[in-house]
Order: C-alpha cells, then sequence, then structure tokens
C-alpha cells in the first residue's frame, strides 16, 4: 500500500559546513529524513553530533553546503523569494535548547511572546497584538498578568512555557523543538512533555524533537532519526527502533538509557560504540539502506546481512 | 545489614538552615537528620530547591554567606563542624577529609592552567609528592579517570577539553586529594546519556579502587537507580523518605517519592499524559504546617494540613515522614504505576 500521508518536511541529502572553504567542518554530513504532516519526528545524538545544527540549517539560520530541505513541497534552502521567506519565517518556528539563557533579559515578556509578529509586512493593531499575546498566554498555562514582568521571575518550567508561546503566537505548522526539556527539572519536564502534546492534538501541529535522552524520545515520538557526528545512522519507528535497533551506535544509546529499577540496572550491560568496529573501505562502503518498509540503516552490504539477522 | 551497626563516618542531626535575604527570613533546611555509614554510596533525591545543595555545603563550610546554621549537628570524626567558625578549621575538612564535585565543571577548573598543573596541585598539596614523583603520579589519574594519551592531555588547557573530559579531571581532582567522603552535586545534568552513564560508572570505580562513601546529588531519581545503596528523598527542607535503593523504588511509601516516580518519562505509556506534579513548592519564607507536600497531595489527610507527620520507621533500614504510616490512618494504596514497577520489578520494559 503506498504511503498517503503527506510529507510537510523533507530533507534530501543535506550537508551544513562550518569554518573556512579551504579547511571546512562538516556538521551534518549527507543526512536525509522527512517529517510527516502531524507527526512528532524525533532527532537523537550524542552532544556535538548536529541535532542542532539540522534545525537550524531548516529555518535558514545556517546556510547549506549541498542537499535540498523542502517545507510543504517548495525548496527552501539556498536563495528564495522574499514571499517565500517571509512565509516560512512565520509557519516555522523553534523552542530552544536552554529556557535560562534564550530568552532576552532585559525585554518584557510582552515584547518576547510577540517579537515575531513586528516583522515587515505584518500589519497588527495594537490592541489585535495584547489579545494575541494574551491567548498565546493562556494556551500555554501561564496568566495574562504575566506579561508585564521580566523573564528573571520565572522558573525554568515557566521560561519554557515563554519559550512556546513566543513561538505559538506565529501559528505555525511546523515547531522544531530543540531539547526543550533537558534543562528542566524531572517535575517540570512532565508537565512541558504535556503541554507539547495536547497543543499538536488541538492544531494538528507537526515536531521536529531534538533529544539526547532515548527515554523522553520513545515516549513522544512517532518516528526517530539516531545521529551520530553530522551522519544519520538509523530511521525507524519508535516502537520498531526499540524493538530492533541494528546499527551498533544505536544499541549502545538504548543500553545507555538509565531505568528506575534497581535490579534491571544493575544486570545492565553497557555496550561502548567504537566507530571502528564497522572496518569500512574503498570497497566497503555503507550506504542508506531500508532493510524493513520504513526501517533504514547505514550500513555495507556484509552488514546488511548480519542486521538481517538480528530481525 | 551489617553496615548499619558500624558507626556512621558522618551523623548529622536535627539540621536548620536558614537564610537572611532582604530583611526576610527563608528556612531552607527544616530539622533534617541523616547517618552516613563508611564507604556507602547514598543519593539525595529532590526537585529544584528542595535544599539539597545547602544541606551538603553546610559540611563543608560552604554555605553563602547570609545564611547560617541556627540548630542541630553535623559529626565527623569526634568533631561537631557546626562550630566551626574560621576558614582554618574548614581547611582541614575541605578536600583533603571531603571532597565535593560540582554540577558545571567550568567553574571549579581554572581556564588559565593547564589541566595536569592543575591535577598536580592537588597532588602535591595532598599527596605530598614532588617533581617527577608528582607528574607520574598525576599520569596515573588521567588515566584511572580514563583520559588517554596522558602526557599530550597534561598540557591542555580545559577549553580543549569536551564538557565530559572536563568533569572526569574534576572527578580526578577531588580524588587526587584522597578523601574519606566524595560529594558529587549533579555530577552529570549537564551532559548526554551515554556521557553520563560513564561518569557514573566512572565515580563507582574510583568509589571501589580508594574506598571512599559518596554521596550522590541529583533531581532525577532514574538516575541513582545504578549507583545508590540508600536514597534520600528531600521536599521542601526536609527529607521524607529514607531506605535502601530497592525500598525506595520498590516499595516508596510517602506520596512525594511516588509523584517523583511517576512523573519519569519512562514509566509513561505511549499517548497518554505523563503523570505531572500538580502546583509548586512551598513557599519557604513562611512557616510551614502539617506536611509540606500536603497542598500538592490529591489524596491527602486532613491531619496533613495540620500537624507535621513524625518519622515512621517501616523496616529498620526504611523510614517515611508521612501519616499514612500511622497505625490509624486509612489504607491508601500507591498509584498504579508504581505497583507496575514493583510487580515487574528487574524489567520495566517486560
Ligand atoms: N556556528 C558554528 N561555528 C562553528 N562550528 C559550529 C557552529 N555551530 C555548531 N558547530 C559545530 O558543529 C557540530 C555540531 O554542533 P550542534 O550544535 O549541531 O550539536 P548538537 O547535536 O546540537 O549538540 P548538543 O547536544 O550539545 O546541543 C559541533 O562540532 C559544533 O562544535
Ligand atoms: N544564598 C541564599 N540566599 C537565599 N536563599 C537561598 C540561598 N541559597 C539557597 N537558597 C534557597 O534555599 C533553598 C534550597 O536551595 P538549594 O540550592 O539547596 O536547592 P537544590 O535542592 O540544590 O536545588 P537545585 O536542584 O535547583 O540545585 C531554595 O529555596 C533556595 O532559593
Ligand atoms: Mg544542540
Ligand atoms: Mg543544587
Amino acid at each position: 500500500m503506498p504511503d498517503q500521508r503527506k510529507k510537510l518536511v523533507e530533507v534530501q541529502d543535506l550537508t551544513v559546513q562550518f569554518g573556512s572553504r579551504r579547511h571546512p567542518f562538516t556538521a551534518v554530513d549527507h543526512a536525509s529524513f522527512h517529517i510527516y504532516q502531524g507527526e512528532t519526528f524525533g532527532l537523537v545524538g550524542e552532544s556535538g553530533s548536529g541535532k542542532t545544527t539540522i534545525g537550524r540549517a531548516i529555518i535558514r539560520i545556517h546556510p547549506t553546503a549541498s542537499g535540498k530541505v523542502l517545507f510543504d513541497g517548495k525548496q527552501i534552502n539556498g536563495p528564495i523569494s522574499r514571499e517565500l521567506d517571509r512565509e516560512v519565517t512565520r509557519r516555522i518556528q523553534m523552542i530552544f535548547q536552554d529556557p535560562m539563557s534564550s530568552l532576552n533579559e532585559r525585554a518584557k515578556v510582552d515584547y518576547i511572546v510577540s517579537e515575531g509578529l513586528y516583522a515587515p509586512g505584518r500589519k497588527i493593531s495594537e490592541a489585535q497584538r495584547r489579545e494575541m499575546v494574551d491567548k498565546a498566554l493562556c494556551d500555554v498555562g501561564l496568566l495574562p498578568e504575566f506579561a508585564s514582568r521580566f523573564p528573571h521571575e520565572f522558573s525554568g518550567g515557566q521560561r519554557q512555557r515563554i519559550g512556546i508561546a513566543r513561538a505559538l503566537i506565529m501559528e505555525p505548522d511546523f515547531i522544531i523543538a530543540d531539547e526543550p526539556i533537558s534543562a528542566l527539572d524531572v517535575s517540570i519536564r512532565a508537565q512541558v512533555l504535556n503541554l507539547l502534546s495536547q497543543l499538536q492534538k488541538e492544531r494538528g501541529l507537526t515536531y521536529l524533537f531534538i533529544a539526547h535522552d532515548l527515554s523522553v524520545v520513545r515516549f513522544i515520538c512517532d518516528r526517530i532519526a539516531v545521529i551520530h557526528k553530522g551522519k544519520i545512522v538509523e530511521l525507524a519507528e519508535s516502537e520498531e527502533l526499540f524493538a530492533h535497533p541494528l546499527h551498533p551506535y544505536t544499541r549502545a544509546l538504548l543500553s545507555a538509557i538509565p531505568q528506575p529499577d534497581p535490579i534491571a540496572e544493575r544486570n545492565k550491560k553497557l555496550l561502548v560504540y567504537d566507530p571502528a568496529c564497522h572496518r569500512y573501505s574503498e570497497t566497503n562502503r555503507p550506504g542508506w539502506e531500508e532493510i524493513l518498509p520504513g526501517h533504514f540503516v547505514l550500513a555495507s552490504r556484509e552488514e546488511l546481512e548480519e542486521y538481517r539477522e538480528l530481525l | 545489614m551489617g553496615e548499619q551497626l558500624q558507626n556512621p563516618i558522618l551523623s548529622i542531626e536535627d539540621l536548620n538552615v536558614k537564610f537572611t535575604l532582604r530583611g526576610q527570613v527563608l528556612h531552607a533546611i527544616r530539622g533534617v537528620s541523616l547517618d552516613v555509614h563508611p564507604g556507602e554510596s547514598i543519593a539525595i533525591v529532590g526537585e529544584s530547591g528542595s535544599g539539597k545543595s545547602v544541606f551538603v555545603k553546610c559540611t563543608m563550610g560552604l554555605l553563602d554567606a547570609n545564611g547560617q546554621i541556627t540548630g542541630g549537628a553535623i559529626r565527623y570524626n569526634g568533631m561537631d563542624l557546626t562550630s566551626f567558625r574560621t576558614d582554618e578549621d574548614w581547611l582541614k575538612i575541605r578536600g583533603r577529609e571531603i571532597a565535593m564535585v560540582f554540577q558545571d565543571p567550568m567553574t571549579s577548573l581554572n581556564p588559565l592552567k593547564t589541566i595536569g598543573k592543575q591535577i598536580q596541585e592537588a597532588v602535591e598539596l595532598h599527596q605530598g609528592l614532588k617533581g617527577a614523583a608528582a607528574y607520574r603520579a598525576v599520569l596515573e589519574v588521567l588515566s584511572d579517570v580514563g583520559i588517554d594519551d596522558a602526557p599530550r592531555r597534561y598540557k591542555q588547557y580545559p577549553h580543549e577539553f569536551s564538557g565530559g573530559m572536563r568533569q572526569r579531571v574534576v572527578i580526578a581532582i577531588a580524588v587526587a586529594c584522597r578523601p574519606r567522603i566524595l560529594i558529587c552535586d549533579e555530577p552529570t545534568t549537564a551532559l548526554d546519556v551515554t556521557i553520563q552513564t560513564q561518569i557514573l560508572e566512572l565515580i563507582k570505580a574510583m568509589q571501589k579502587k580508594y574506598n571512599l562513601t559518596t554521596i550522590y546529588i541529583t533531581h532525577d531519581l532514574g538516575v541513582v537507580a545504578n549507583v545508590a545503596d540508600r536514597i534520600a528523598v528531600m521536599y521542601a527542607g526536609d527529607i521524607v523518605e529514607v531506605g535502601t535503593c530497592e525500598e525506595v523504588f520498590y516499595d516508596p511509601r510517602h506520596p512525594y517519592t511516588w509523584a517523583l516516580l511517576s512523573s519519569l518519562p519512562q514509566l509513561g505509556v505511549k499517548n497518554e499524559p505523563l503523570y505531572a506534579i500538580q502546583g509548586t513548592p512551598p513557599n519557604l519564607f513562611h512557616e510551614i504546617r502539617g506536611d509540606a507536600f500536603a497542598p500538592r497531595n490529591p489524596r491527602a489527610l486532613k491531619i496533613d494540613f495540620l500537624e507535621r507527620p513524625p518519622m515512621f520507621a517501616v523496616t529498620q533500614t526504611h523510614k517515611a515522614r508521612t501519616w499514612l504510616l500511622d497505625p490509624r490512618a486509612p489504607q491508601v494504596a500507591p498509584p498504579e504505576h508504581i505497583r507496575a514497577l514493583r510487580e515487574k520489578g528487574g524489567n520495566p520494559y517486560a
């Protein structure tokens, strides 16, 4: 049966580089994936693997070295028309990693939340703007009175809600949530995760959810891509990935999940990923292979045979 | 258990700490008692602001200037540390008897000195080694904490290390002082899970090798299942439950411990909201009446709002400060998640 779902975001062979042209550093290396409308797509990997860079390339903060990013069928990386730029700026929003440092400390919540509305080409009356701020704050469970306060007067969870209100006010279709809960206390994490899934149900939002903690990602994502040093090494539906992790890096990540269970923890076998284990060479190169419908893995011919045995 | 019969290495009794802030008084630690036994590893768990850091800072004389111990005792090696007044007193303890690893490794490393020099200073000061012997000791320490290519690493500066490696160096420095007690305040919160697990393994290995007593501080109960022999759960400046790791995970008794466990995403059910604790922690500027968790506890009893519960013993090693353990209290079963954890015991993904 052909897949009927609409692809809202398509990332094709994306490469992002930093540094000088003569000494480039490849932060994202030929990454490909797509995100269906209405789904939550997880991107996990260790610190420095390129997760944030992918998010920032999609919202056009970082230029791309090669490859394509399509949004709603239209290419949005590289030079695009001013109209399309405006459309993308509104429809794609990002929630940032650290709620403690991502808000402008000198601005009041009112300004922080509605900053995006001041973009050129949007004519909104002061009364309308006010109303929209009030509504956005209510949507994330904050009081309209908070608009006149400064960020430092809020707790971590409240600050993260301010960050979410700031994204919602633009009425986006697609939200990139970059580690939205990593910096939060456990007891607040649950609140923020619940808020994100409630908003998704109400508005049919699509999420790219970036994290390093697989236990959280499993809980909220429909599909998960695992990234290691700029390369996506595996991609599958969440439950499939947990049931049949194939790539040794995915298996190492899964083995590290802390379990709230002393007996399981004591018997746990920690797997360490050694990139040398692949023995890749000129003649033995890895490719991006669909081993089962919807389950992709970066593997050489030989490895593919081994992985088939594991299924 | 055998270790319970030994004398504690550190014994805290009815500790009270208050801060003065703009003329107002904040009661941060409200009568906490805890015995730490030699060689054990104990975890102190609780949400942000519950008083975990303040509690352990008292044992090293590191309380902020506006804070004061207003009651209780901290006994270590025949001394009551609450009577210490001068930095000279504390220098006998800090580093050499009790050492601490902080959450952010950058705050404890000097960015202008090489990693090797910083470890060497600790080695020279605390192990009395000099010159080539001290240098060799530094190389050993570096390989102890899993940093390869030690001679090259010796000459590097903190910014040339990744976050996880810096935290290893901080642990290396703490251990090089040969303390008897190692306190780790959120040693892994800033790190990703793979590195987090490696750091916890490292601390465990150091504990074995140097026969350390360790105190871990974290807000994440999920993280300590692996490393703790015992767990103390803190809420609003008070220890509300303490027990062995198994007792706290498989048979928790305080409603706050239930809530903390229930909100772990590992226990969530897909497509259903995660359990989230309602409300906010109490304002410590106000005197607290009754059980501090009562306003957020949907099944609180009437007495919870009136009188502070005493510590009830569940077993010899397990105690909780909740009226639910009073013989007159109605039977209240823990939430379903928690029972499930016990039943599945040993395999949460079964
Ligand atoms: N503006 C930049 N200039 C130069 N290098 C950069 C820049 N931004 C990121 N990098 C590098 O690109 C790589 C990927 O970084 P990125 O921030 O995407 O990682 P991440 O997966 O989000 O990590 P974390 O989990 O720590 O947030 C890293 O090696 C980083 O040092
Ligand atoms: N110097 C200070 N002046 C006033 N209040 C303080 C001071 N230091 C700590 N407090 C208060 O004491 C209480 C306990 O703080 P503490 O830092 O011990 O919390 P914690 O449990 O370590 O939290 P976290 O997980 O966020 O580190 C908090 O209410 C805090 O605001
Ligand atoms: Mg990032
Ligand atoms: Mg603290």
